[in-house]
């Protein structure tokens, strides 16, 4: 139905993607697997014709294409979901369904007709979502849902989903699903893609896999383990996606009780986390546990409750004042709130850093001496292009992530405080992620993983706290890590 | 195997979270008060009543029908601010503009009329068709260098408004053109329709057509969207180009159409007018509840922020305020109205 062939696209002389070759059936669902940067967006985007190709060929339903623009992707019954949503904040959902597909009689809207026609829809798709709100109110899920009504209210034959599952609840996926599954019926071609190996082996029928912006091979799903699946994509076997972590649970380093916070997202928490272990935080997206670690750092008011570091308690928690302390945070969005994306990897890296004598004199900075303060930590983490002098924002997700994550090795800390640290970034990069928590464990450091992937905390974790609706409802130690075990307490139930 | 029970009522649970965003309860009076201007129609009130309460003169007819008519000449040109800057843009060449139109306007009705004795009419007919295909062509160039050049609509519209006033006055040298049709004085300048000043129905049909064409086609979805987020309109298939380059040039014709009006009222071509009129606009809009980075704003209130401008202005010079003093007056409303509008804005959304 889609053929597309010798696909090439060339940023600035930089090949994005090098000749590839892709296709999709009808009523298949095609994965397209791959780390950050190894081309898989730039293949969609082309496919949704956000851009042009360089060099290449594409064919929908044996009529060739020699371009295309957003606009004749619909026509001819292309529509993607991409990770960047393509709504207008300030428009409410109902009209941004109709957006560039507005219903009109004459020069004037159908107002009532489309109205109908986005209640139909939604209500056929099981998402709940105001029609009269502005989208710049809604929550990310929601948006998310709206992105995705908005792309099948025009009936396409191909459908492009990125990464659509990475801000639903488990609930909502599955609406989703029986939703992909119904068009898949109907014999709607989906190119799906995802980090998340349980959705390619349930959902696709063939998974291609791109790494460096080439293709590796297309294979049959049932056909190839999972294991097989990251062999093809990081392109070296991977025995284990997580390193095996020797926890030596010692003296208390971080006790929080009865911790509650000003806007009421953490309620009455209490935690003890000990040198030489992995604590994991585990819960819903907006249960609380966000707001705890960042409470403790001191970006969240605090009503009521106390935070003790080594059985002195901290009276304000600011980031200055933690910092001395030696507790460091890792935010979970590192665009935002981490990461200066104009600047260097060097200064981002030394960002936090700059008081240490190893840096400074007086007033004066030692900026010869920072090339090599950085080396160090950042060749750990394997930051791939070893490229410090780079803008952070020429690097993939996962490498931004690790400019993020060197700040934390310039200089020796007790407590880390991870907020989803492999979130958005590849296999790759996770692993060197969690090799990065093992050695920090390891060498005696205090360290509290606050995530949204469940393998993460078991395979991670010596002890899990579960968080629900600003709560900790559960503490689970090293025989109860099962998710099974751990999951009833994500609704607030007790297993 | 209570695990397949145990999230169903987390679902259940989760579900009245979700639904509390549908109902207009949340934050519901604040809200409102905001999207349906309740600001602007504060201080219009205000603004009305206590000039009325500190200068009767104000309500005197003949004063009423200036003021209505200063109106209709500010509300034209504002609504071609606003909807520049719904588009996510801004038009610093409206006063240069409206001093070309006007200045372009008298020419052609000097060189015509010898033309077409006993018929002034065509005259004044073809100064309209001008003046319309200056608008044009004025605000197709902003928008083509905005939308295919990317480049910052403040710096092509600074710069647009630059070679405009230097056009004017090179070819006037700064000299008033006379020979304007007095019919066309008379009945547009100076005219009523039951009682009402000629200029101010127009503006007001005017803006009867912006607020339809807002809210009931797809260009006014087009617009908000363009300039709410231009890359999501893009990519929704919305022609984000040709979007632009039709705001645009609506704002260069009505902006136009008001050195047409003005030379009507004037009665003469008047190369110098104009001056202050980017920021009187675009407080106008401000005030009205336009967007600084667009997306957001409605006709009908940018209208209630002209008429609260032209009473005040109206008030100032009844009570002999120094014209220079009224340039601080303007300044500081403008600020006082984008601080309030900021304070609630940040209630609504704690």
């Amino acid at each position: 139905m889609l053929q597309v062939s010798g696909m090439t696209k060339r940023f600035r002389g930089v090949v994005a993607l090098d000749n590839v070759d892709f296709s999709l059936e009808k009523g298949e669902v095609h994965a397209l697997l791959g780390e950050n940067g190894a081309g898989k967006s730039t293949l969609i985007n082309l496919i949704a014709g956000t851009f042009p190709w360089t060099e290449g060929a594409c064919s929908v339903h044996g009529r060739s294409l020699s371009h295309l623009t957003p606009q004749v992707a619909r026509e001819i019954g292309i529509a993607a979901v991409f990770q960047e949503f393509s709504l207008v904040p300030d428009l409410t959902v109902l009209e941004n369904l109709f957006l560039g597909r507005e219903q009109s009689r004459g020069p004037f809207l159908k107002r009532g007709d489309m109205r109908r026609a986005a209640t139909e829809l939604l209500d056929e798709l099981g998402f709940h979502v105001p029609l009269d709100e502005t989208v710049a109110f809604l929550s990310r899920a929601q948006k998310q849902m709206v992105e995705i009504a908005k792309a099948l209210r025009t009936h396409p034959q191909v459908l492009i989903l990125d990464e659509p599952t990475a801000s639903l609840t488990d609930g909502e996926a599955e609406k989703l699903f029986d939703a992909m599954a119904r068009l898949k019926a109907r014999g709607v071609g989906i190119v799906y893609v995802s980090h998340r190996m349980s959705e390619i082996r349930n959902l696709s029928d063939r998974v291609t896999v791109l790494r460096g912006g080439k293709k590796i091979g297309t294979v049959t799903t049932a056909d190839i383990s999972d294991e097989g699946l990251i062999e093809m994509m990081v392109g070296r076997p991977v025995d284990q996606l997580f390193p095996k972590i020797e926890h030596r649970p010692g003296d208390i380093r971080l006790e929080v009780a009865n911790l509650t916070t000003a806007g009421g997202s953490v309620i009455d928490a209490s935690l003890v986390a000990r040198a030489g272990e992995v604590v994991g935080l585990a819960g819903l997206v907006g249960c609380g546990r966000s707001e705890l670690c960042r409470a403790v750092f001191g970006l969240e008011p605090i009503v009521s409750g106390t935070v003790k570091l080594r059985d002195k308690v901290v009276d304000r928690p600011s980031p200055p004042t933690m910092l001395a302390d030696k507790v460091c945070y890792f935010p979970a969005d590192r665009g935002s709130e981490g990461l200066a994306l104009i600047r260097s990897a060097r200064e981002n890296a030394t960002m936090s850093s700059l008081g240490l004598p190893s840096l400074s004199a007086g007033p004066f900075l030692k900026f010869w001496r920072e090339a090599d303060v950085i080396k160090k930590p950042l060749t750990d983490l394997a930051l791939r292009p070893m490229a410090p002098e780079s803008k952070v924002s020429a690097f993939s997700g996962g490498n931004q992530q690790k400019v993020m994550l060197a700040r934390g090795l310039m200089q020796p800390f007790d407590v880390y405080l991870f907020d989803e640290p492999t979130v958005g970034i590849d296999v790759g990069a996770k692993v060197d992620v969690y090799n990065l928590i093992k050695a920090l464990v390891e060498g005696g450091a205090c360290v509290i993983v606050s995530t949204s992937e469940l393998p993460e905390l078991i395979n991670l974790a010596a002890r899990i706290y579960v968080m629900h609706e600003g709560r900790i409802v559960a503490e689970l130690g090293e025989d109860e890590r099962s998710e099974a075990q751990i999951l009833p307490h994500y609704f607030g139930g007790t297993a | 195997m209570n695990t397949d029970a145990k999230p169903m009522v987390g679902t259940a649970a989760k579900k009245p979270t979700i639904l509390d965003r549908t109902g207009i309860s949340h934050a519901g009076r604040l809200d409102r008060f905001l999207k349906q201007g309740g600001v602007v129609i504060t201080f219009l009130v205000l603004a009305v009543v206590v000039t009325a309460l500190i200068e009767p003169r104000f309500l005197n007819r003949i004063n009423l029908l200036n003021v209505m008519r200063n109106f209709g000449l500010l509300l034209i040109p504002s609504l071609a601010q606003m909807l520049v800057m719904t588009a996510g843009g801004f038009d610093l060449s409206v006063g240069a503009v409206v001093a070309i139109a006007s200045v372009v306007s008298a020419t052609v009705m000097f060189v015509a009329i010898p033309f077409f004795p006993g018929m002034e009419w065509v005259a004044i007919l073809l100064a309209l068709v001008a003046v319309v295909g200056v608008g044009i062509v004025v605000g197709t160039v902003n928008a083509g260098l905005v939308a295919y050049f990317s480049l910052s609509p403040f710096m092509v519209t600074l710069a647009m408004m630059s070679v405009l006033v230097g056009i004017v006055l090179y070819f006037t040298q700064g000299i008033p053109i006379y020979g304007v049709a007095d019919s066309f004085i008379a009945a547009v300048g100076r005219g009523q329709i039951f009682g009402l000043p000629v200029i101010l129905c127009i503006g007001l049909a005017i803006l009867a057509a912006c607020i339809v064409m807002q809210r009931f086609t797809p260009l006014g979805r087009h617009i908000y969207a363009v300039g709410s987020d231009l890359r999501s309109a893009r990519l929704s298939g919305v022609a984000t180009g040709r979007t632009l380059v039709v705001a645009y040039a609506l704002a260069g014709v009505l902006a136009a159409f008001t050195g047409f009006l003005m030379t009507a009222r004037l009665g003469s071509g008047q190369p110098t007018i104009g001056g202050t009129l980017a920021l009187e606009t675009i407080a106008a809009a401000v005030i009205g509840g336009v967007s600084l980075r667009g997306g957001v704003g409605r006709a009908e209130h940018v209208a209630m922020a002209a008429l609260f401008l032209a009473v005040i202005a109206n008030a100032m010079n009844l009570t002999q305020v120094d014209s220079k003093f009224q340039t601080l007056v303007l300044g500081a409303v403008l600020i006082a109205a984008l601080a309030l509008e900021r304070l609630l804005l940040q209630r609504r959304k704690a």
